[in-house]
């Protein structure tokens, strides 16, 4: 991308920054919320892997090891997945990358609407503490992450702390579609002279589309948890058949937000590793014009795919044969993506540092989810798979592998440029080589598993399933000290950081955030660049 | 440095509006946050006074909000036409993720009123359920109807009197489709009290109490919203060329209408059963 910037240096009174309850209470300034969305993810993220930790400690032998019975080994279960969905993947990809960068790639000097901003963050707060309170109520959430009636129906949680995470989820949601609003006008009305949308980062594109997805499938989210709600408490029967009410009608409502999520969760990933395969190959994207609107197609066909997850929940076989044939389709603008990445890199001066080898860790096992994904597209073989660690396997592959590596391989491209000083990379790539191992012995396994038919959401198993899951239950506590050691990494990195220097990336790095100084002003761009 | 809204000239060669730092957000996302856990209490505990205060914090959060923006939109310098632009955008979007809310309710609705053997425990498989008695749509509901089309067109009326500054037109017109909401809000609330099944009836009596109920609520927060156009309208707010609270009052307003409109053909109309008599 040719871009040329005419920034000014900070003068002191440009770069006024006010104290410290204005500057992170009362924010207005998406820097900060950035950095507070980011701070609260990995906040968020210690409660959530802990959660897996527990499970994995649970499931490294048969018989019940830590957890009391079933209902609270669901109620962490479901806990573990909606703190990762909601308050560590989105908060760290669309909160956090999403604020610091949209404006700055755009030639903004803030969000269109810097107070949502702050109230997009602060939401997440009370949420957050809704629901970890939950799991301390009664029997706990225990109806897993896709809250499915009837076993979220008053008769099987009868205590307030399903109604305590379902409005969490409210609250989150409407955090989310506020932020939705913000960065689609954002995007659409305050792009600097000449950044036309032909010519925007792919990762603005990335954010396009997935605030277009929150803002379409978050309150239809929000409509079916009221359903529940009033079912729960007030009398109503959308979901209960003793009124007349259907089941199945929760599963589309959630699935017809659910499936737009997953997209919501990967796509500003695949904007953070376009942008880093480029830098480290000091080429520009290969396709960029179809990696924008592979997106773009990813966006619209993830609308209407939302009943493979319903292929053994008794729709008809036209349904199933339709929703099959629609889901395989995304494989293609997904398989443009990989493609188009692969090509990047393809004669470029390929450099592997630590955002480089997330990326392509990102790649490698990002295609490794997808390939399941496809099998599991299969109606049929659905019907052998469904709730089996295989669909753990794949959607693991696919987030903890996927998304969680587009959010390192972001934090370790853009530290230097947030805080002003860069990491050390030996200690990024032992980072880097530590988690990948970790997360392939965990989750790889998984699929054996899935084959041979173990089932998921239970806290003990047969004998046979004892050798595959102590490998997962060893992976995973490799996982978990990356995850520590990556504290380590970060607090050496504000501790003994080298000074950051605008672009440390050198000729690659094109995009209007490498043109300013790290950090960046308090207000970005007191002028507006001009982009040829 | 003296901050932008103080001195109402921005020191910035852009036009977009940098918004001050301000305690309503965090106030306000506290105060949902007091605000469900009131509905939850309430529900299991009988415990009120969670939410009334959370109601109470809320509603006061909002008031100063929005006060803020009202003294922005009038210094000078602050609105300029680009963060205008960005204002309706805001809107229009805000606007799109309630209609898809809706969609939710007219999901449920249709997965039943198009495929009756969805609904469980029926020997046949007919919509409304057997027995289930229904309004009759060129009552209440039709009234209901006229009431809300003719509050779009003094709406509209209210417009064009504006845009011509015709400040006595507007006001007559505002207040009439204030006027004409609170009617329909009454109407509403008779026809409730009327209804031929109980709130906890089953699958017809919730997707029917749902639907019109949310299209309800947002009737009476288009109201209080055209309540406050016309509040400021009298105190002289407003100009023919800057006026966008109105016009986001009146955007929220047919958005309400239509969403009115498929309520009453699809649900009132096209799913009548055998009509209730009174």
């Amino acid at each position: 991308m040719d871009t040329a910037a005419h920034t000014h240096g900070h003068h002191d009174h440009h770069d006024h920054k006010p104290g410290f309850v204005q500057r992170w209470l009362f924010s207005t300034n998406h820097k900060d919320i950035g950095t507070l969305y980011i701070g609260f993810a990995l906040f968020a993220a210690i409660i959530g892997i802990g959660i897996s930790l527990l499970m994995r400690l649970e499931l490294a032998h048969p018989g019940m090891q830590i957890f009391a019975n079933g209902q609270m080994w669901n109620a962490y279960v479901s806990a573990h997945g909606l703190i990762m969905v909601f308050f560590v993947i989105m908060p760290a990809l669309i909160g956090g990358f999403g604020n610091w960068f949209v404006p700055i790639m755009i030639g903004a000097p803030d969000m269109a609407f810097p107070r949502l901003n702050n109230i997009s963050f602060w939401l997440m707060v009370p949420a957050f503490m809704l629901m970890t309170a939950a799991l301390f109520v009664g029997e706990g959430p225990g109806g897993g992450w896709t809250i499915y009636p009837p076993l979220t129906d008053n008769t099987y949680h009868p205590s307030m702390a399903l109604d305590l995470g379902l409005f969490a989820l409210h609250l989150a949601g409407a955090s989310s579609i506020l932020g939705a609003a913000n960065f689609i006008t954002t995007i659409f009305n305050m792009r600097a002279p000449g950044m036309t949308l032909h010519k925007m980062p792919l990762f603005v594109w990335a954010m396009l589309v997935t605030a277009f997805l929150l803002l379409l499938a978050v309150p239809v989210l929000a409509g079916a948890i009221t359903m529940l709600i009033t079912d729960r408490n007030f009398g109503t029967a959308f979901f209960d058949p003793a009124g007349g009410g259907d089941p199945v009608l929760f599963q589309h409502l959630f699935w017809f937000f659910g499936h737009p999520e997953v997209y919501i969760m990967i796509l500003p990933a695949f904007g953070i590793v376009s942008h880093i395969v480029s830098t480290f190959s000091r080429k520009p994207v290969f396709g960029y014009l179809g990696m924008a609107y592979a997106m773009v197609a990813i966006g619209f066909v993830g609308f209407v795919v939302w009943a493979h997850h319903m292929f053994t929940s008794g729709i008809d076989v036209d349904t199933r044969a339709y929703f099959m044939a629609a889901t395989m389709v995304i494989a293609v603008p997904t398989g443009i993506k990989i493609f188009s990445w692969i090509a990047t890199m393809w004669g470029g001066s390929l450099r592997f540092e630590t955002p480089m080898l997330f990326a392509i860790g990102f790649i490698f096992l990002f295609t490794v989810g997808g390939v399941t994904g496809v099998v599991l597209a299969n109606a049929g073989i659905t019907q052998i798979l469904h709730n089996t660690y295989y669909v753990v396997a794949h959607f693991h592959y696919v987030l903890s592998l996927g998304a969680v590596f587009g959010i390192y391989a972001g934090i370790y491209y853009w530290i230097g440029k947030m805080s002003g000083r860069q990491y050390p990379e030996r200690l990024g790539q032992i980072h880097f080589w530590l988690t990948f191992v970790g997360v392939n012995l965990t989750f790889f396994p998984m699929h054996f598993l899935g084959n041979q038919g173990m089932p998921r959401r239970y806290p003990d198993y047969p004998d046979a399933f004892a050798g595959w899951n102590l490998i997962a239950s060893v992976g995973s506590y490799i996982s978990v000290a990356s995850f520590l050691f990556f504290f380590y990494v970060l607090y050496v990195t504000f501790t003994k950081g080298a000074k950051a220097a605008a672009n440390p990336w050198g000729e690659g790095a094109t995009t209007l955030e490498w043109q300013v100084s790290s950090p960046p002003p308090f207000h970005t761009f007191d002028e507006l660049p001009r982009v040829r | 440095m003296a901050s932008q809204s103080e001195t109402g000239a921005s020191p910035y060669k852009h036009p977009y509006h940098l918004v001050d730092p301000s305690p309503w957000p965090l106030l306000s996302a506290f105060s949902g946050g007091a605000l469900v856990l009131g509905i939850v209490l309430l529900a299991h505990n009988g415990i009120h006074w969670v939410l009334a205060a959370g109601l109470l914090a809320t509603l006061a959060c909002m008031f100063f909000w929005w006060r803020d923006v009202l003294k922005e939109s009038a210094t000078p310098g602050l609105h300029t036409p680009v963060v205008r632009i960005g204002l309706r955008y805001g809107m229009v979007l805000f606007i799109a993720s309630e209609v898809m809310f809706f969609v939710a309710f007219f999901w449920a609705y249709f997965h039943f009123a198009l495929y009756p053997a969805h609904v469980s425990g029926a020997e046949h498989a007919v919509w409304p359920p057997a027995g289930v008695l229904t309004f009759d749509p060129f009552g209440l509901p039709f009234l209901n109807t006229m009431i809300l089309l003719l509050s779009g067109c003094t709406v509209t009326w209210a417009h064009h009197a504006l845009l011509e500054n015709d400040r006595k037109s507007l006001i007559t017109g505002l207040a009439l489709t204030v006027f004409l909401g609170i009617s329909f809000t009454g109407f509403q609330i008779w026809e409730y009290a009327e209804a031929p099944f109980a709130f906890t009836g089953g699958i017809y009596p919730s997707t029917f109490f749902l639907a019109t109920g949310f299209h309800g609520f947002h009737v009476f927060v288009g109201t209080c919203f055209l309540t406050v156009c016309l509040i400021r309208a009298i105190r002289g707010g407003f100009t023919p060329e800057r006026h966008f609270g109105f016009e986001a009052a009146a955007w929220y307003w047919h958005f309400v209408d239509v969403v009115w409109l498929f309520l009453f053909i699809f649900i009132y109309w096209w799913g009548a059963g055998e009509i209730a008599q009174h």
